[in-house]
């Protein structure tokens, strides 16, 4: 360590000279190294994606360019199957439920919990991340049982947020977790309970308000989990949006309008989460 | 001002001493209530009807037939394909996490590949197998990959589309946690680059690249969406079998295949788990 220090303190260009020679050499491999790399994995992950987009823009001819197939997402119907706007919609409505119920379960439980009850603390954190751990094709097998007892009340496929709720809660968890570490929750409470504030308003008008950045998150994530969902609508025999593409594709393999509706609930989703990364960067410029 | 600050401390222990008989934890009843019917009841159902009969009757021999050579298949096949996906994903996700680390920390590519990852890590399910079905399967604009339906490299090349960017996301904060300062110190000593990998950077990021792996193996296990899309007519892994034994209840007699299965992959995920645990404590030493 001595020796080391010593050496740091001799003379800059008598030691200086050959390293940095050999720093600029490695730097030179090392940018060879990240170009290349760079541009083999963004041609992997970007050449589907185009290749998707072709598809959907594929004329009744091949080789030819239309626009039919994403006419085609407004007005596809088919025998045997729901038509795909009205997926589409389910699809939506769920977002939103599942976005909705999954704030008002998770975001008073964990600010009570950091101002009142901080041994449950692990507790809840355990229960929250455990949907990453149980295969979702596992629960749909012991959901079964429950989900009988529910279609006694409705048949609705937006029965289908309350699993939807588990399948968000490690993902708005974490992003709730974050935004409720970065403020200090507990003197804002104190501050608003010697003010006279009941707990509810504690919690709704002066502590949410302060986390809306961390909210947005979890909305954003829980929405586009939605949106890709299709193991426990197909098992449970819902039709949402994915059920609905899967439906299609196996009545009419290769149809234009599952390329363009892919696509565009994929850009969707790329819109959300980019919304998402954007409020970030904002944020975190201001701070 | 004294006297307002008087009466609100004063005031308070008085109102909450109003209310001593609803506890504090009452406020999470909901929270639990709700987990408890929507999460833990149904993992608890699993395992309970994975050791019982059709009929109602207990039957812990059933986990016995985990080792029927039909079920065994399954999970082979599991195996595999989570082997293939996860150490590819890994090791390719890792090259691409270096050069991700090895650029500016603040710079638009490493801005732009972590989002992407943040997006493509949960991009499976079925729209991810038809963005393949048309780059290389039999209508492949790119080409036609006449391995594109065989198991498990065409569906395992797949895989790797969403496994890479998770790696990147789960490998990043490692990589960056190798301090400059033992690069410089092993080069002052004289080492080369091999061996600066070879005793110093590859025994630190050891344990965190296994127990990405490990994750990301937990992540190509309960995959389903994708591999339904690719092929619906053949089952290779415990997933679509558990799917074929919902919807119809051929197969083993007096079990219940798919609670079976279920129990069966839930102990896998939970070793594996486990493992990536323990490889993540072990990783948190030096890394941070």
């Amino acid at each position: 360590m001595a020796a080391l220090a010593s050496v740091g303190e001799t003379p800059v260009p008598v030691t200086a000279g050959r390293p940095s020679g050999m720093q600029a050499r490695r730097r030179r491999r090392l940018n060879a190294f990240r170009y290349v790399v760079f541009t083999v994995f963004g041609l992997f992950f970007i050449v589907p994606l185009l290749a998707m987009a072709r598809f959907s823009l594929e004329g009744a001819k091949l080789g030819t360019w239309s626009l039919s197939a994403w006419r085609q997402i407004a007005s596809y119907q088919n025998t045997g199957i729901p038509p795909l706007l009205s997926a589409i919609e389910i699809t939506l409505e769920l977002a939103v439920i599942t976005c909705v119920v999954t704030l008002v379960l998770l975001v008073p439980t964990m600010i009570w919990i950091r101002l009142r009850v901080q041994w449950l603390a692990r507790t809840v954190e355990f229960l929250c991340l455990l949907p990453l751990t149980i295969p979702a094709i596992v629960l749909v097998v012991g959901l079964g049982p429950i989900y009988n007892r529910i279609q006694h009340y409705s048949l609705s496929a937006l029965m289908l947020f309350w699993v939807y709720v588990i399948l968000a809660l490690p993902y708005a968890y974490r992003a709730l977790a974050a935004g409720l570490s970065a403020i200090d929750v507990t003197t804002l409470a104190e501050a608003a309970r010697s003010l006279g504030a009941s707990w509810f308003s504690v919690i709704v008008r002066v502590i949410a308000p302060n986390m809306w950045q961390a909210i947005l998150n979890a909305v954003l994530l829980t929405a586009a989990l939605v949106l890709g969902e299709f193991t426990i609508a197909y098992l449970l025999l819902y039709t949402n949006l994915q059920e609905e593409l899967y439906a299609i594709s196996r009545n009419t393999p290769n149809a234009g309008v599952v390329f363009s509706t892919s696509l565009a609930a994929l850009l969707f989703a790329f819109a959300l989460l980019l919304i998402l990364s954007y409020a970030g960067r904002r944020r975190r410029g201001r701070g | 001002m004294a006297v307002a600050t008087t009466t609100k401390t004063g005031a308070r222990p008085s109102w909450s001493g109003r209310r001593p008989s609803v506890p504090a934890w009452a406020g999470t009843v909901p929270f639990f209530a709700y987990v408890g019917v929507f999460l833990l009841l149904p993992t608890g159902i699993v395992v309970v009807d994975s050791l019982k009969n059709p009929n109602g009757s207990w039957a812990v021999s059933n986990v016995t037939e985990l080792g029927n050579p039909l079920v065994r298949g399954y999970f082979i096949g599991s195996l595999k394909l989570c082997l293939l996906s996860s150490v590819s994903g890994a090791v390719l996700g890792a090259i691409l996490a270096y050069a991700v680390a090895s650029g500016n920390p603040d710079g638009v590519v490493r801005r732009l590949y972590i989002s992407a990852s943040g997006v493509l890590a949960q991009f499976g399910g079925v729209t991810l197998a038809f963005a393949f079905l048309v780059t290389i399967g039999p209508v492949g604009l790119l080409f036609h990959a006449s391995w594109y339906y065989e198991f498990p490299w065409g569906i395992g090349l797949i895989y790797t589309y969403f496994q890479i960017p998770l790696m990147v996301l789960v490998f990043l904060p490692a990589i960056d946690g190798l301090k400059v300062q033992w690069r410089e110190a092993s080069e002052n000593l004289g080492s080369s680059a091999w061996q600066y990998w070879r005793y110093v950077g590859g025994p630190l990021l050891a344990p965190a690249f296994l127990g990405a792996t490990l994750l990301l193996f937990a992540n190509a296990l309960s995959a389903f969406a994708t591999i339904q899309a690719w092929e619906n007519q053949i089952a290779y892994i415990v997933p679509q079998q558990i799917s074929t034994a919902l919807s119809s209840e051929v197969g083993l007699s007096n079990v219940n295949v798919a609670d079976l299965l279920a129990l069966g992959m839930v102990i896998l995920v939970a070793i594996v788990m486990t493992g990536y645990a323990l490889l993540q404590r072990r990783a948190a030493r030096w890394l941070r």
